[in-house]
């Protein structure tokens, strides 16, 4: 009896330990996110004398969140991360998953053939592609500096990985005998697909939109290579006008990351769950 | 429709399977192709014709004393990256599987840089350094603080390395996580039967189980320090006197910054050779030692 309660006090203290650890370790990892947050209600003058004070002796402003819109011109530029966004995750999505669907369905040469160069294809990182890419879209077919070339391309990148995912789907969850049955009730393939196979595979497509949004959105290389005028810029290249060649104005620039982080962290608070699970089972699959 | 002819089966597989393909040829096929013929001109990104130089390239890359330079540095970074990342997410997932209070707030809390793309996380982490700890040495007067590391030769990489592991951990705790979840209660017990302390179980019967999730999350982490951009770019832009360059970043500023497309290229070729070597042995040396359970 003592030695039970001894030993029940005893992890009762660890445990208080331990989550006064975690604790102080999740403070050191949102610590850089706070110091944007104290420091986007300062003015200029105060993030430069006191970065880590709460408010600053010019007490709290909130000046730096239009003057910072109006010179990343955010409104466009969250306008232009929206469509691009949007649009390549869902041509991703339906692209992808009619290929998984033939794919799986038959066993032609050209399908094994697609499959097998899809999957190869995920080692390859984009550092390898990029060159080829500007030198082909840019130098000779001269395509470059449109929001379709790029929701395009952003479709042509992530597919093989959807696909693959999609054909996991599909091969284990979708029955072949409810196929049988819809084509024996007079649906062609194409109706089939989207009657029967398309609304089960859900779960996928959720899995698929999360990876893709997030990674379309937070993309910068391939999106600072096709875009090179100012009005098709994504909110990641827009945050880059605040360090040019004169002095940076650290108010400005903190309101802008914030903004830049805003709608994901925003969108996390709502979709948490699906989110960690959609990241991980994807990485799981990779 | 006859169900057994060409036509039906091209038909089929162009309907489905047509756009995807058309992209995914464009976009990846077409140029992984045309890269290595780009690696055998010599081209400016700008004049029409593309000369033939042969090898030319593969020479030049193999005697750019800045590209190797650039390497190196890759090298250590990635090794000190990967370790650092994998043993903070290991004991990041170990604390937060302890049945804690809470735990899922902090699981959903370590994960958060991983929601944000690697620019704006730069920007953020260059003003953590060159503002917020340059102030906290002078209130302290800590010497070393006072000027920002960023400044410093070494201290560029070490802010790197820094910022990497912060931002990767929280993602492959969660690969850890799942690991721990997988290793069965009864077995846990029977190591205590056997009178298992808790550190001897876990070196003994945790960590040889979670095998696979060790192989995939060191595969994840060097895959990524070994190409990392966007956190260079934005972080120390190769700053100072370009002792923080990394591979990608030789690479795009041979090709766009110097218009040296073909040399450019062969070197992004040399540094996707190695790390695919790198990372097919060590994915290798994981699968040859995995334990069933």
């Amino acid at each position: 009896m003592d030695a039970n309660a001894k030993a029940a006090r005893k992890k009762k203290v660890t445990n208080v330990i331990l989550w006064i650890v975690l604790l102080l370790l999740f403070i050191a990892f949102i610590f850089p996110f706070l110091l944007v947050l104290i420091n986007v209600f300062k003015t200029k003058a105060d993030i430069t004398m006191s970065p880590l004070a709460l408010i600053g002796s010019h007490g709290f402003t909130l000046e730096n969140f239009p003057n910072a819109m109006k010179k990343m011109n955010f409104w466009v530029a969250f306008k232009n991360s929206l469509i691009i966004t949007c649009s390549a995750t869902v041509l991703t999505i339906l692209c992808s998953a009619m290929a998984a669907f033939v794919i799986v369905r038959n066993k032609w040469k050209a399908c094994s053939l697609l499959f097998t160069g899809m999957v190869a294809s995920m080692v390859i990182p984009f550092q390898v592609l990029m060159i080829p890419l500007v030198s082909l879209y840019g130098g000779i077919f001269g395509v470059l500096n449109s929001r379709v070339t790029l929701i395009l391309m952003h479709t042509g990148f992530s597919v093989s990985m959807a696909t693959f995912m999609f054909h996991g789907a599909i091969h284990t969850n979708i029955p072949l005998e409810l196929e049988e049955a819809a084509l024996m009730d007079g649906c062609t393939r194409w109706q089939t697909f989207w009657k029967i196979v398309f609304p089960l595979l859900k779960p996928t497509v959720a899995t698929v939109a999360i990876i893709d949004a997030m990674a379309f959105w937070n993309d910068y290389l391939l999106p600072s290579l096709v875009l090179g005028r100012k009005e098709l810029y994504t909110i990641p290249i827009a945050t880059q006008v605040f360090y040019g060649t004169y002095s940076t104005d650290m108010g400005m620039v903190m309101a802008a990351l914030l903004l830049a982080m805003l709608p994901i962290l925003i969108l996390y608070l709502f979709l948490q769950r699906y989110i960690v699970e959609g990241v991980t089972s994807g990485a799981v699959k990779g | 429709m006859k169900k057994n002819t060409t036509s039906y089966k091209v038909s089929q597989f162009l309907m489905f399977a047509g756009p995807a393909t058309i992209l995914f040829a464009a976009v990846v096929l077409l140029p992984f192709v045309y890269g290595l013929y780009l690696t055998f001109t010599s081209w400016d990104g700008v004049s029409k014709t593309k000369p033939f130089v042969g090898l030319e390239n593969y020479i030049k890359a193999f005697s750019d004393s800045a590209y190797w330079a650039a390497l190196g540095r890759t090298a250590v970074y990635t090794v000190i990256a990967v370790v650092l990342v994998n043993v903070v997410a290991f004991l990041l997932a170990y604390l937060v599987t302890s049945g804690i209070k809470g735990q899922n707030f902090f699981r959903a809390g370590f994960f958060i840089p991983n929601l944000i793309g690697g620019i704006v996380l730069g920007y953020v982490w260059k003003f953590v350094f060159n503002r917020a700890l340059v102030a906290l040495g002078k209130s302290l007067s800590i010497g070393a603080l006072s000027t920002s590391l960023l400044a410093t030769t070494g201290g560029a990489m070490l802010c790197l390395i820094i910022v990497s592991v912060w931002q990767y951990a929280g993602y492959m705790m969660l690969i850890y996580v799942a690991g721990f979840m997988s290793v069965s209660k009864s077995l846990m017990e029977a190591a205590e039967i056997d009178g298992c302390t808790k550190s001897q179980a876990m070196k003994n019967v945790t960590i040889p189980l979670m095998r696979s999730s060790f192989a995939q999350c060191i595969f994840l982490t060097l895959t990524r320090c070994f190409m990392v951009y966007d956190v260079n770019l934005s972080l120390t832009n190769g700053e100072p006197f370009n002792s923080s360059v990394l591979a990608a970043m030789h690479v795009y500023n041979q090709a766009f910054t110097y218009k040296n497309y073909g040399t450019g290229q062969a070197e992004a070729l040399i540094l996707f050779v190695i790390c695919a070597v790198v990372g097919v042995t060590q994915v290798y040396i994981g699968k040859k030692g995995e334990v069933e359970a």
